[in-house]
């Protein structure tokens, strides 16, 4: 049995709110916000990057279980803002919790994605007996150009999966992808934001792609929306979770436990897997989970996925739940913001 | 800083790797060759060991003339952590205003950023201190 040993999210402290963006740019940020179905976006600390919040998620999950971190095999960081372009994020997680050096590590980039492609990726070294336990990691501190829309949501956080057989909390059942090349958001070499397709994001990027991987996977499984009690769907904003969820046949109820992007923001390779974590979180025995990420470019990963007995005994109170992270937040005006993210020009010594 | 003098102190940045002088039980961060109490006796019996990463504030300050790559975090503040090991240390409190820290507050340690060397150069990682909230 593969799946789920242990988990751990990350959500940095400071908040914005999409009214406070708005009255830089002269927009009612407010209604903006709630057409966005977003309430604030997490801003990271002015010490805090996609690596760091890597290693808070990563040190979150191990804090759950006594495994011996020299028993980890693969390090997986998914990202699209990796603080180096040469120098993996994985190394420097590794050695943070002490599973150097007898491992293999790599970063991985797929937009929003690429954290649940490094739990495929664990999921098959485990499977094939490679490896004991796999650290899937998805971590974003995202960009978003200052007044462009993408600056309302593009926000920080991270989440860190534990792949392994022994003691599994949550089974995934299979996995199913669906890519294809669709230019719908990108970012060059050396460019500071990303760029997008703007309306073309929606229907033939995450529309097209998270419901076909939904249906596809449901079909294989041979299940239907009301065996799930949980589905999470990849969040850029509120409301196109919501809306593929309806479009699939699932209730709001099924949704609203992992869906984090009204109060956090889009947390890019962080979103699903924290979505994951926040109904990982409160899941029973036998409660069924269909997530499904979608990264730009274009694609989608499909996770069937079952909690056991196992969790039972899982000690989820030796680490923050997402509700901690979600109620211990601090807002900051944009002045503190730019602040944070180190957009003052400074005098030069 | 050099790029072999930081690689040589991941362990302890990192991870809070001391040392213990099993002579007389004594725990030393950063870690030291000899201890200070048995001298000769220490030699060769300083063993690696991991301090918890969990701690007091006995004091503090405010910084708000700040070192060179602090200047985007001004006010921040500095203190020295007593671990519940033995040793003091100092690091950043981030996370929070001056207000809300005090002597005697709990601290943990969290991961962050420590500097860089310039923006074509290697980033520093390590220890710095969070007040510890009531999980709900």
């Amino acid at each position: 049995m593969v799946g789920i040993v242990s988990y751990g999210g990350y959500v940095p402290r400071y908040r914005i709110t999409p009214a406070e963006i708005g009255a830089v740019w002269g927009i009612d940020g407010k209604s903006y916000g709630e057409s966005l179905g977003v309430k604030a976006k997490s801003v990271p600390g002015a010490d805090e990057d996609t690596i760091t919040i890597a290693v808070a998620a990563a040190r979150n999950a191990l804090k759950r279980v006594s495994i011996n971190p020299k028993d980890i095999g693969a390090i997986y960081c998914g990202s699209e803002s990796h603080p180096y372009a040469v120098k993996p994020t994985a190394t420097v997680v590794a050695e943070a919790i002490g599973a150097t050096p007898d491992l293999t590590a790599a970063d991985y980039e797929f937009a929003c994605k690429a954290g649940t492609a490094g739990i495929q990726t664990c999921m098959g070294l485990v499977k094939s007996g490679m490896i004991k336990y796999g650290l899937a990691i998805g971590s974003d501190t995202s960009q978003g150009a200052p007044g462009d829309p993408l600056e309302y949501t593009a926000s920080a956080g991270g989440a860190a999966l534990l792949i392994g057989n022994e003691k599994v909390v949550a089974e995934i059942n299979r996995t199913y992808s669906f890519t294809t090349d669709t230019p719908d958001f990108w970012r060059r070499e050396g460019q500071m934001y990303p760029s997008h397709g703007g309306r073309f994001t929606g229907e033939p990027a995450y529309f097209r792609h998270v419901l076909t991987c939904a249906k596809k996977l449901m079909e294989m499984q041979g299940t239907k929306p009301e065996d799930y009690q949980y589905a999470i769907f990849h969040q850029p904003n509120g409301r196109f979770p919501r809306r593929a969820g309806k479009m699939l046949g699932f209730k709001d109820e099924q949704i609203n436990q992992g869906l984090l992007t009204p109060y956090i923001g889009n947390t890019y390779s962080g979103a699903v897997m924290l979505g994951l974590c926040s109904v990982l979180d409160v899941a029973k025995p036998g409660d069924r989970i269909l997530a499904v990420a979608f990264g730009s470019g274009a694609g989608s990963d499909g996770f069937d996925i079952t909690v056991t007995d196992e969790i039972q005994n899982f000690k989820r109170e030796n680490a923050p739940l997402i509700r901690h992270y979600i109620e211990n937040a601090v807002e900051v005006n944009y002045a503190i913001y730019t602040k944070l993210k180190h957009q003052i020009i400074l005098r030069e010594e | 800083m050099q790029i072999p003098r930081f690689w040589r102190q991941i362990p302890n940045r990192y991870n809070l790797i001391g040392v213990q002088c099993e002579n007389c039980k004594k725990v030393y961060f950063p870690p030291r060759i000899v201890c200070p109490d048995c001298h000769r006796l220490s030699i060769g019996k300083m063993k690696q060991y991991k301090l918890s990463d969990k701690g007091v504030v006995h004091s503090y300050t405010v910084i708000y003339e700040p070192a060179e790559g602090f200047e985007n975090q001004v006010p921040y503040i500095m203190a020295i952590i007593q671990l519940e090991d033995g040793p003091r240390i100092t690091a950043q409190i981030v996370d929070c205003n001056p207000e809300e820290v005090k002597i005697g507050s709990r601290v943990e340690m969290v991961f962050r950023r420590l500097g860089e060397d310039g923006k074509a150069g290697i980033i520093y990682y390590g220890y710095k201190f969070a007040l510890v909230k009531t999980q709900t």
